[in-house]
């Protein structure tokens, strides 16, 4: 029988959110889905690194002491996950789960849903030389202009493998590049039977997953509407979707938590990483955030309806990572009197040398931190009397061998610059290797994606 | 007296709220009315020219807007925000999180 409501709890927005989260999330209350999305855009080249110095890695590691403290509750209380904690080895997060699962005497009691099919790094020169071009989305170039540098290239797949994976009677459900908004949807399709082209129900509950996905940014957190307000923070209670059969679902949160559920902080998330909010396209349908109706129903109560949605496009999105360059950042503080003036010719200072070293970079950036660092000049211009500013200066080259040079010209300065210099007990800033995102499209019919079963 | 009827510049985190994030090297300010009487000002004054310019020497790229009424919210796109954007850039806000506030120092219009 469909059940009359069914209980999403968002327990994880990203690769290092708060590891409280999820059991209080699963025993504060009240839910039938614990949701924890790991993966941002360029998580999957950092797990593909891992994964080739060890075939055993290659997900969010993290996830598994995480499942261990909670597996005993889960399985007492029937509550089922979703995740892409799987990264690009889903199989192996899969299997360490059922391991840790053993060890806690609940062999027999749980079935994990494994979703594959999303990585085409081993398929991309054939897709490339069959005529997809894997053309940046924001660039236009095609993506052989640097498949030699290529480190990942994943699909994102939508909801349609996490409900196959359900059906087959997973109780977790790991995935590799599932989309954020897939992971809420999928539960919510399976439990109330919503067909793939019902597409404001599937349009709801991608907005119902978007709300949720990056944890409590719909709770209080990070509330700029009314910060100061937000009420025990601390105790932070993490978003849960409570939604019904038609479509309509409520954000609600555990009661004797903190934060806040208001109209206005839930419209703060939804507008969050918003493109043309008449299309937002996901692989299950395309919503239209036009069309949501909020409504205040109570305290910590925020009812959604009125949502539509349109088909789902003929593409996946794709998202490749790929070797930029280098990066390297260092900083200074510099003290009152006078303290902008000295990171200034500090600055300057540090560009002549450069210069003379005849280095070359494809970026020097300055940043007085105090002063200009995030609205440059729109901050105006600083009090003369400031106590200490934050000189950040970085360079970025395709070569390691200037950006190396460059994090040995900064310590120097402490001696040889301007006065009442300090904040370098960090040392010597390390270059970074650039790692960078390569958006595309690719046809659907050339992704198949695979459910298996992993029995604990 | 003329002057007494003359609207009042007042900055736009006096009557709205906003939150940004990013898509590549495009930031978003999603700007929200903190009550409705206000959302028809901010369609008016608020347009994706003024905030161009607003953002001058900050930004490189062009500015595009979305309207969404049932939220009392605009959309604006920010092209060539974030020097590059996610991983690539060197700047602080790599991600565009805090842009949102840069657009609440906007001076607007508002009747008395």
């Amino acid at each position: 029988m469909t059940k009359s409501v069914v209980r999403v709890a968002g327990a994880q927005g990203f690769w290092g959110d708060w590891l409280e989260a999820p059991y209080r999330q699963l025993v504060g209350g009240p839910v039938d889905y614990l949701m924890l999305d790991y993966l941002a855009e360029v998580t999957m080249s950092i797990m593909q690194k891992q994964k080739s110095r060890d075939p055993s890695l290659g997900y969010a590691k993290d996830f598994i002491p995480l499942m261990e403290r909670i597996l005993p509750e889960l399985v007492k209380r029937k509550v089922k996950v979703t995740s892409n904690a799987g990264g690009v080895n889903p199989r192996a997060c899969a299997v360490a789960v059922a391991q840790a699962a053993r060890k806690l005497g609940l062999a027999g009691k749980l079935t994990i849903g494994v979703v594959t099919g999303d990585d085409l790094l081993p398929r991309l020169d054939q897709l490339l030389a069959s005529g997809h071009p894997l053309a940046n989305l924001d660039t236009g170039r095609p993506l052989t202009d640097v498949r030699a540098k290529v480190q990942s290239a994943n699909a994102y797949l939508g909801a349609a493998p996490v409900v196959e994976a359900l059906r087959q009677g997973a109780d977790i459900v790991i995935t590799g590049r599932v989309t954020d908004t897939g992971l809420t949807l999928g539960p919510l399709m399976h439990e109330f039977g919503w067909h793939a082209d019902d597409w404001d129900k599937l349009a709801a509950g991608t907005v119902a997953g978007h709300t949720i996905e990056c944890g409590a940014q719909s709770s209080g957190g990070n509330d700029l509407a009314d910060w100061g307000r937000v009420p025990d923070l601390a105790n932070v209670g993490y978003p849960i979707v409570e939604a019904r059969p038609d479509g309509t679902f409520a954000i609600i949160k555990h009661p004797r938590t903190g934060g806040v559920i208001t109209v206005a902080g839930v419209t703060e998330q939804l507008v969050y990483e918003m493109g043309d909010p008449h299309s937002y396209i996901t692989p299950d349908c395309v919503a239209d955030f036009t069309t949501i109706q909020l409504k205040q129903k109570g305290k910590d109560r925020v009812e959604f309806s009125g949502i539509r949605g349109k088909p789902a496009t003929d593409k996946f999105k794709v998202s490749c990572a790929y070797f930029y360059g280098y990066k390297a950042v260092g900083t200074l503080v510099y003290a009152w009197p006078e303290a902008y003036r000295k990171a200034q010719a500090a600055d300057r200072v540090l560009r002549q040398r450069l210069k003379d070293l005849g280095l070359s970079y494809e970026t020097v950036l300055t940043e007085f931190v105090g002063v200009d660092a995030t609205h440059g000049p729109l901050a105006g211009a600083p009090s003369p009397d400031l106590a200490e500013v934050q000189l950040r200066v970085g360079v970025r080259a395709s070569d390691k061998a200037p950006v190396e040079r460059f994090t040995r010209e900064i310590a120097p300065l402490i001696l040889n610059g301007p006065p009442s210099v300090t904040g370098f007990a960090g040392g010597r800033p390390k270059p970074e290797e650039i790692v960078a995102y390569w958006p595309a499209l690719l046809d659907k019919r050339e992704v198949t994606a695979c459910v298996d079963l992993v029995r604990v | 007296m003329k002057k007494k009827s003359k609207p009042k510049l007042t900055p736009l985190v006096a009557i709205a709220h906003a939150r940004s994030g990013d898509k590549g090297d495009t930031a978003n300010v999603g700007l929200i009315a903190r009550q409705a009487k206000h959302y028809p000002l901010l369609v008016k004054e608020v347009t994706a020219a003024r905030v161009r310019r607003h953002f001058k020497g900050v930004i490189t790229g062009p500015v595009e807007r979305y309207e969404l009424p049932n939220l009392k919210a605009l959309n604006f796109l920010l092209h060539g925000a974030l020097d590059g954007g996610g991983t690539i850039s060197l700047k602080t806000d790599a991600q565009g999180k805090v842009f949102s506030t840069a657009l609440l120092r906007m001076q607007i219009k508002v009747p008395r």
